[in-house]
């Protein structure tokens, strides 16, 4: 098939960036979205043009490198896909397509598609952890989890903190990302000790980083290719209204002995 | 060779030598400065339990973010041996398993303690949240997985590697927010720095900027995961490289065991010129998919049109008491052979079936999807076909290299304090890895080993003061300038990726699942050639100082295809077969793997000489005092 792409070129962060139009003939129903780029940047490096910069790099949808919009859709129209998983039977001869990169302010641009996520970093750090010290950890099986509960956390545990949450939320809003974390760890006994603490610094973090609030519109969950839930939003705000209420300045430790 | 492996009785070797080793005082660890090059699960359970411990860490790695290390692709498990199956499991089994699986060409010792530490990394991940697949009573669940015949694999749906990698990350960041940690993503190692013999920093260059640090230190960790990516195509991730081990390689680390490279038998066929990279199918499916070619050659009907009695369960017939759930080296040979015979399927004959229609018989489609849900639904994105309907096509591919910079019993290189885990280093899985064993070394070496050896090695070797100034710091420095600068003045005809491509496919033909030592050796020198011609040809356009994929990538390759050559001459030099290195001049009549004990029972450990000379070879012997070599059958 072949195709007509426009693709957001911007040399660097403080570059004001434009879409530039490309054509690609010979593109085989089998290739994945990023082969075609692939495909398409050999073209280009042939023609002593620098090629389209885009992440990537497991090609497996998991490690949540890869993603842009196509057509004004995060990860494009397949549901459930990151881009690097989708595969051009998903398009038709003679299609024009529109590339661009996440647009939220908690995200610059670096180069052409490629934006810096390292906000999502940070929001994890302030509190997406359970504080387990290498080597104190009891057998396995001392603390039984009930299989529902654990199910519930493994799904919220499969978010790649891809960012097309953010791209596709007119807030530009992480809590569905913020959530997936709060939730996966809330729902396991070993989660409960920082439950509360943990939703309030992480939510706190995700403020002010500069993404958005939550205001119900679901396009989080229409995007993600994980599949995470809006229900996670719901316990995220559970928990950090319990932990708003029962919130108690830290006490100093020193003194004994 | 000092493997520093210690003496005395098995069982007590690591907790001997933990009692033995020094420690460093809880106050004087911050004053240590240790880098760890790579954040996946062994460099991110190193780098967040070492500042746990009060020391000092800078941990680099070249994704935009600690999560995005390719240990979150592996799919199918971790084993331990906790026994909670109750079905004849011990560290003993396990210990067993791993150095018969390795077909006798790993070290006893650092087995073992990796058989012993594996109960403490289940315990570890569940105090972590980490969310294990359960029974309904609420105990964690197991499965079995090629290679053994205990339940001792624990799982976290098809994804065990994301959480794992996860649980490690968390706990990395926790320390980063602490200000105990200094993360370094979109930076990538370029040099490592030696000062009076020892490792006291690397040289790197940030991806986003250009800009080219020394960092100093006391110690350096690499855990900078494998390098199948030589062969272009591989089921690693695009970034996937070699250059931090390479480079360590070049200032005076051996690398072990170059040629010890995993085929992992269940991957999606190529299906064309354009493919970028190899998707893996889990092995787990193997548990419950049965392998099938039809009896007749170049038989083109469709999987559903073939009779019962006209197909062949290969690996059920040639071993039938592992059946299905046979190594994978012994697996991906047999995948060969009914191709090589003409009885391979798909479009392009290199492809054979697994599948479900039975078990979904037996166990409803429910059941199967609860078990292999999101793997068939991968599947079906990738080939647009439903493996509830007709059978996946599988081949083999690239997978695992056991190869990697030799280590002593401490983790520890050649280069005094320069240790190396995980997939990096060649210690644990001799010449073939037994599936799910590649989560349970990476986070035994960064968890629960690295801990102990660093300390042991700070407390022992007193290190001068040196700064950045230091003429060796700067040298690496203008080193790493004068490379890249180099790379982009070349401005020739041909892509990256072309010379890539080439490599891969001299790779594959000539050192892949069938070896000989003729072609072993015209490839050695294909491979010199293409090198010369890379540094003469290649086309890499762009700026020095900027986000520069190209560029990044030239790199890797240059570094792939001196490894390459090293590579062959490693496996035509090994004339034995053994696990994943098959030598076609050495086979039993029935085509299986034939050792020869009494010449190659050693790790083969080569030293760079100088690149205009052959690297020297060096041998370990490996003792098996425990596990005594005898014919691997799975029959």
């Amino acid at each position: 098939m072949r195709l007509t792409l426009n693709i957001w070129r911007q040399k660097s962060p403080v570059d004001k960036g434009r879409m530039v139009p490309y054509t690609l003939d010979n593109v085989s129903e089998h290739m994945s979205f990023l082969e075609m780029l692939d495909v398409l940047n050999e073209q280009l490096i042939t023609k002593g043009e620098e090629p389209i910069a885009f992440d990537h790099d497991c090609r497996e949808g998991i490690c949540g490198s890869c993603g842009f919009v196509i057509n004004g859709v995060a990860h494009g129209p397949r549901r459930g896909t990151t881009v690097c998983q989708l595969h051009m039977r998903s398009f038709n001869d003679n299609d024009e397509l529109f590339l661009e990169p996440w647009r939220a302010a908690a995200f610059p641009v670096l180069k052409d598609l490629i934006v810096n996520r390292s906000s999502f970093d940070r929001i994890i750090g302030a509190g997406g952890y359970i504080s387990a010290p290498t080597g104190s950890a009891p057998d396995g099986n001392a603390i039984l989890v009930p299989k529902p509960e654990s199910d519930m956390a493994m799904s919220a545990a499969g978010c790649i903190g891809c960012g097309a949450c953010v791209a596709a939320c007119p807030n530009a809003s992480a809590a569905l990302f913020t959530s997936a974390k709060i939730a996966h760890l809330g729902l396991l006994p070993q989660g409960q000790p920082e439950r509360h603490s943990r939703a309030l610094h992480m939510v706190a973090q995700a403020h002010e980083e500069g993404f958005g609030n939550c205001t119900n519109i679901g396009e989080c969950e229409a995007v993600c290719p994980k599949g995470i839930q809006l229900e996670n939003i719901a316990r995220m705000n559970r928990d950090f209204l319990t932990g708003a209420v029962l919130y108690r300045d830290p006490q100093a430790e020193a003194g004994a002995g | 060779m000092n493997s520093r492996t210690p003496p005395g009785p098995i069982e007590k070797r690591w907790e001997n030598t933990k009692f033995e080793m020094k420690l460093v005082n809880p106050a004087n660890k911050r004053k240590y400065n240790i880098l760890v090059v790579g954040s996946g699960l062994a460099g991110g359970s190193a780098a967040a339990t070492l500042a746990e411990l009060g020391y000092n860490v800078k941990c680099f790695c070249f994704q935009d973010s600690p999560r995005r290390a390719h240990s979150i692709a592996a799919q199918g498990g971790i084993n331990a041996a906790k026994n909670y199956q109750n079905d004849g499991d011990s560290i003993y089994r396990l210990f067993y398993d791993t150095v018969k699986g390795g077909d006798f060409r790993a070290r006893e010792s650092n087995v073992y303690r990796l058989a012993q530490i594996s109960v403490n990394i289940i315990d570890q991940a569940v105090a972590q949240g980490v969310p294990f697949a359960r029974e309904y009573g609420g105990t964690l669940a197991n499965r079995s997985f090629g290679g053994a015949q205990v339940s001792r694999t624990f799982y976290a749906r098809g994804q065990t590697g994301q959480q794992l990698l996860l649980g490690a990350y968390q706990a990395l960041e926790r320390q980063i927010d602490a200000g105990r940690v200094k993360m370094y993503p979109r930076t990538e190692m370029l040099d490592l720095i030696v000062i009076d013999g020892k490792a006291r920093g690397i040289v790197t260059r940030n991806l986003v900027t250009g800009q080219i640090d020394i960092h100093i230190a006391d110690a350096v960790i690499l855990a900078t995961g494998g390098y199948g990516n030589v062969f272009y195509l591989s089921t690693n991730a695009k970034g996937s490289n070699v250059t931090a081990g390479w480079r360590a390689y070049k200032r005076g680390a051996f690398f072990g065991n170059p040629c010890f490279t995993q085929i992992h038998p269940t991957c999606i066929p190529v299906s064309g010129d354009y493919q970028s990279k190899l998707t893996l199918m889990s092995e787990s499916l193997r548990n419950d998919g049965r392998i099938w070619v039809p009896k007749k050659q170049g038989d083109t009907r469709k999987p559903q049109q073939i009779a019962e009695t006209e197909r062949d369960y290969y690996l059920e017939r040639i071993y039938p008491s592992f059946g299905n759930l046979v190594p994978r080296d012994v697996a991906s040979r047999a995948a060969k052979r009914m191709c090589d015979e003409g009885r391979g399927v798909g479009p392009t004959g290199l492809g054979v079936y697994l599948d479900f229609g039975a078990a979904i018989e037996r166990l409803g489609k429910q059941s199967i999807t609860e078990r292999y849900g999101n793997l068939f639904e991968m599947y079906e994105r990738i080939t647009g076909e439903s493996p509830y309907e007709v059978p996946m096509r599988i081949f083999p591919a690239v997978h695992y290299t056991m190869g990697g910079v030799w280590v002593d019993y401490h983790l520890m290189s050649t280069v005094p304090g320069l240790f190396v885990l995980g997939e990096a280093n060649f210690s644990d899985h001799g010449a073939n890895r037994l599936g799910a064993s590649a989560l349970m070394q990476g986070l035994a070496d960064g968890y629960f080993v690295i801990p102990y050896t660093l300390g042991n090695y700070l407390a022992s070797n007193p290190l001068e003061k040196i700064t950045e100034a230091h003429p060796a710091a700067q040298a690496a420095k203008v080193e790493v300038d004068n490379r890249v600068k180099k790379l982009l003045s070349i401005n020739g005809n041909r892509t990256v990726d072309s010379f890539h491509r080439e490599l891969g496919k001299l790779m594959w033909d000539h050192c892949g699942m069938a070896r000989n030592a003729k072609d072993l050796l015209d490839a050695a020198a294909k491979i010199r050639d293409l090198n010369a011609e890379f540094w003469q040809n290649v086309n890499v356009l762009g700026d020095a100082e900027d986000l520069n994929q190209s560029l990044e990538k030239a790199g890797r390759v240059a570094d792939f295809l001196e490894l390459g050559e090293l590579m062959c001459i490693d496996a035509a030099d090994r004339n034995e077969s053994c696990g994943g290195h098959f030598r076609e001049e050495h086979q039993t009549p029935e085509g299986e793997a034939l050792r020869d004990d009494q010449h190659y029972a050693y790790a083969a450990a080569w030293e760079y000489k100088g690149d205009d000379h052959p690297a020297k070879l060096h041998k370990e012997q490996l003792y098996f005092e425990y596990v005594k070599p005898s014919q691997r059958s799975y029959k």
